[in-house]
């Protein structure tokens, strides 16, 4: 129990929570305009090990970047194409894009560097952290906020940018109205395609920031099958916030406290596999219990 | 009257499977002009408002407006042109505020945020402006279906429609809350708006109306004016005889109470209570018709007595039992059948063959000793049904889907009424369907009657309500507020002030209800 009263364990929380945090405001945006978007896994498998390759080759951590987001955005658009002009099932072509994606990961790295499960022979560049000026001092806060990766930080300022948008800009109004209701939309004269088109390319971007957190700011090099899931959990996270990224932003710490529990004991010698189980345990426990929060507060009675 | 606005000519629309929902079909619209299209269900009136309003395709033919040929890619560029259309099922977003859903898609405003203030104003102004009340802070989903249509009307004119286009806008209201949209729309007709106005109330069209066209089997039989014909002459000209809904009823003794409802409590996942201590009974034997406004609780009352619903509180009393703590097939079979509301949602599957939609409520009678289905026993049953029933199919494998919506209803109803339950919940039977599966369907429901079974009927057309209800309990704000025990004696307006909530019995009635 002593791990809760160090700094460090807090810090850990941010840092977990960053990948999924990205990854539930991709599924959140998508989900708003109507759209699930299970293809968040595979998009942050693409833009993880696009960003180590370019990076590593270019020696340019920006152009690794830049083509991190390009690469998984790329993907989500396949995705979207897939869905809205083939009329594919949402989940079936979601399920197959990261089925391909995960395999399509190992096969691309062995073809280019030669090495099958890590990124070994690349030296990739990572995204730097940050002290923040002031809030460094603070005692105990400094410690747990300061010095985080650029990503952290602004995983958490577009939560809150997210939050602004779908409340406050016509674009956020055009989101709300086509995933509730596109014939009304429609009627209207909003293209509810294009809209769906814009949030997926917007849900793609996401969710290649967490793929490029991943391999270059979490870690620093590339792991076939590092995602683990965590694009997946973030479909539990956003059905947890209910559309709200300021809860999206809560629902990740939870996932992110799951995570660093994890660490620490593992730390303590415990069975590292049946330790990664928890922060996934803890978001289905935490689940249910909104669940039922919710369905209590909303008295939400189900035929049968 | 103005000048000409609107003409069609020739217009004919085949659907890609080869269906003709029009042919050929002229006739022409003034400014300031209110313009009725009539005709049964299936007559096409629907389809050729969707390409006036650039929803659907034209195969074939022209529209002109203001003397000019024009062809609408989509409703936004007939919206561009100045038509709107209020459709039967309201395009409104229920979790907007009414000012968002009017302005939605054209909002002002400030830098990169949508100005509320202005558009607030904005709707007020509009509203203020054409004497069309609606609330503009209000979440959509907590108004009245009065004022959701108001808001419709509103939209289209928000955006600079000229000719408005109104599907069966009276379907869902009170007889008071027509009699008010009426009114309005007679002040945008002397304001110079042009309104196309979709209906089969022959009554509604003889008072509102300045001209009218009829539709028959996708084609238009003519344009007359209002005053030269009478309602019969326009009827004739729909269906090619006269419908008239007054049927003989056996006199049939109406038994004990049989079925008690008492203190349903219900509140739905917006918060709103959609049955506030319901109480009522049926009789053994009678009619029991519920009137009310759509959304005052009726819809949940028939699924919580079916079970399709749970319920807060409260219990349903039938043959000692409480249904509220039953599941669906439990409750069936106890004795009570079930016509939804919905007959391509809950009422039957779609997909599924009529066969396999008909003998779906009795495949426990068709098990052999082995608990396989007896195949020839379910063809004979289905065979013996649809013959009874008339339902028009091209075979017992055909997919219900495949049916007109007339031929569906007619076959659920045949599921339901051969269920040998002592209790049919009726909700809806006839929403949607053409005259003569109307009249199909009514003389099945006083045949049931005559046979002493026991029917709740929940209905939004009065005159079907009056023409077969023993007793009529009217709902408003999931509670009953109204008893008429003398059906023949009540009028649209005295049942229009209960569904309104302006009129009230007493307690002691309601509590014989």
């Amino acid at each position: 129990m002593e791990m809760f009263l160090k700094l460090d364990f807090w810090f850990t929380v941010f840092r977990c929570a960053t990948p999924v945090l990205f990854a539930t405001m991709a599924a959140m945006i998508a989900d708003r305009s109507g759209i699930l978007n299970l293809g968040m896994e595979g998009a942050m498998a693409i833009a993880s090990l696009s960003g180590v390759l370019a990076s590593g080759f270019s020696g340019n951590l920006l152009v690794g970047g830049f083509v991190g987001l390009f690469c998984g955005t790329l993907f989500t658009m396949i995705l979207a194409y897939f869905i809205m002009n083939m009329k594919a099932n949402q989940v079936i072509a979601g399920i197959a894009m990261n089925l391909a994606a995960s395999g399509g990961s190992i096969f691309a790295l062995y073809s280019i560097t030669g090495d099958k499960n890590t990124s070994n022979s690349i030296q990739s560049k990572a995204f730097p952290s940050v002290e923040i000026p002031v809030l460094k001092d603070i005692p105990v806060l400094g410690d747990i906020l300061s010095g985080h990766n650029v990503l952290t930080y602004l995983a958490f300022i577009l939560a809150i940018v997210l939050f602004i948008v779908l409340k406050k800009t016509k674009f956020g109004f055009k989101v709300r109205a086509v995933g509730e209701s596109p014939e009304a939309a429609e009627s209207v004269g909003i293209k509810v395609h294009r809209v769906r088109y814009q949030t997926m390319f917007l849900s793609g971007l996401l969710a290649s920031f967490g793929g490029i957190y991943m391999s270059m700011g979490y870690i620093n090099r590339w792991t076939a099958g590092m995602i683990a899931g965590r694009g997946y959990i973030a479909l539990a996270t956003n059905a947890m916030a209910a559309g709200n990224s300021l809860l999206g932003m809560f629902a990740s710490l939870l996932y992110g406290f799951g995570s660093s529990i994890a660490i620490y004991l593992q730390n303590m010698n415990m069975d590292p596999y049946m330790v990664t189980m928890i922060p996934y345990l803890a978001i289905i426990v935490f689940y249910v219990l909104f669940s039922l929060y919710y369905r209590h507060k909303n008295k939400q009675h189900e035929s049968l | 009257m103005g000048k000409e606005i609107l003409r069609v000519e020739n217009l004919t629309k085949i659907y890609p499977g080869g269906t003709v929902a029009n042919y050929k079909i002229n006739f022409s619209a003034d400014e300031g002009e209110i313009h009725a299209l009539v005709g049964e269900n299936g007559a096409g009136k629907s389809t050729l408002m969707k390409m006036l309003f650039g929803i659907e395709e034209v195969t074939d033919g022209k529209i002109f407006l203001r003397g000019e040929e024009i062809h609408f890619a989509n409703s936004t560029d007939a919206i561009a042109h100045g038509i709107g259309m209020v459709q039967q099922h309201m395009m409104l977003v229920p979790s907007l505020t009414v000012a968002e859903n009017l302005v939605l898609g054209i909002e002002h405003t400030t830098g990169l945020f949508v100005d509320k203030k202005q558009n607030v104003k904005d709707t007020e102004e509009i509203s203020e402006k054409y004497n069309l009340k609606v609330d503009a802070d209000k979440l959509v989903r907590d108004i009245s279906i009065g004022m959701k249509q108001k808001l419709e009307i509103l939209k289209t004119m928000y955006r600079g429609a000229k000719i408005i286009i109104l599907d069966e806008p009276t379907a869902v209201l009170a007889p008071q809350e027509t009699e008010e949209l009426f009114e309005q729309l007679l002040n945008l007709k002397k304001d110079g708006y042009t309104i196309l106005f979709i209906s089969h109330k022959l009554n509604e069209v003889k008072y509102l109306c300045d001209r009218l066209t009829v539709l028959k089997d996708g084609k238009s039989i003519g344009t007359y004016n209002v005053s030269d014909v009478t309602v019969e002459e326009i009827s004739n000209l729909m269906v090619g005889r006269d419908i008239t809904l007054s049927y003989d009823k056996d006199e049939t003794e109406i038994g004990d109470k049989i079925l008690t409802v008492d203190h349903l409590n219900f509140v739905d996942k917006f918060g709103t209570k959609k049955l506030d201590d319901l109480s009522f009974s049926l009789r053994s034997g009678e009619v029991l018709g519920i009137a009310g406004i759509e959304g005052n609780g009726q819809k949940e009352a028939m699924e919580i007595l079916t079970g399709n619903m749970k319920c807060d509180s409260g219990s349903i009393q039938f043959k000692g039992k409480d249904l509220t703590k039953l599941t669906i097939g439990k409750i069936r079979d106890t004795g009570i059948a079930h016509v939804p509301e919905d007959r391509n949602l809950d009422g039957s599957a779609p997909q599924m063959s009529v066969r396999d939609n008909i003998s779906a409520a009795s495949l426990k009678k068709f098990t052999n000793k082995f608990k396989l289905l007896d195949q020839k026993k379910i063809d004979e049953y289905c065979e013996e049904s649809v013959e009874k029933f008339k339902v028009k199919t091209s075979g017992l494998n055909s997919m219900i889907k495949s049916l007109s919506g007339g031929n569906v209803q007619k076959a659920i109803v045949a599921r339901e009424f051969t269920q040998d339950a002592d209790v049919i919940v009726l909700n809806q039977p006839t929403r949607g369907v053409d005259v003569g599966a109307m009249e199909f369907i009514h003389k099945k429901i006083l045949e049931m009657r005559s046979q002493k079974k026991s029917m709740v009927m929940v209905s939004a057309d009065l005159a079907e309500l009056q023409a077969l209800s023993d007793r009529i309990i009217v709902f408003y704000k999931g509670k009953v507020v109204g008893v008429i025990d003398d059906v023949k004696q009540t009028t649209d307006k005295e049942l229009g002030l209960y569904m309104l909530g302006l009129k009230q019995d007493s307690k002691e009635k309601l509590m014989e209800a």
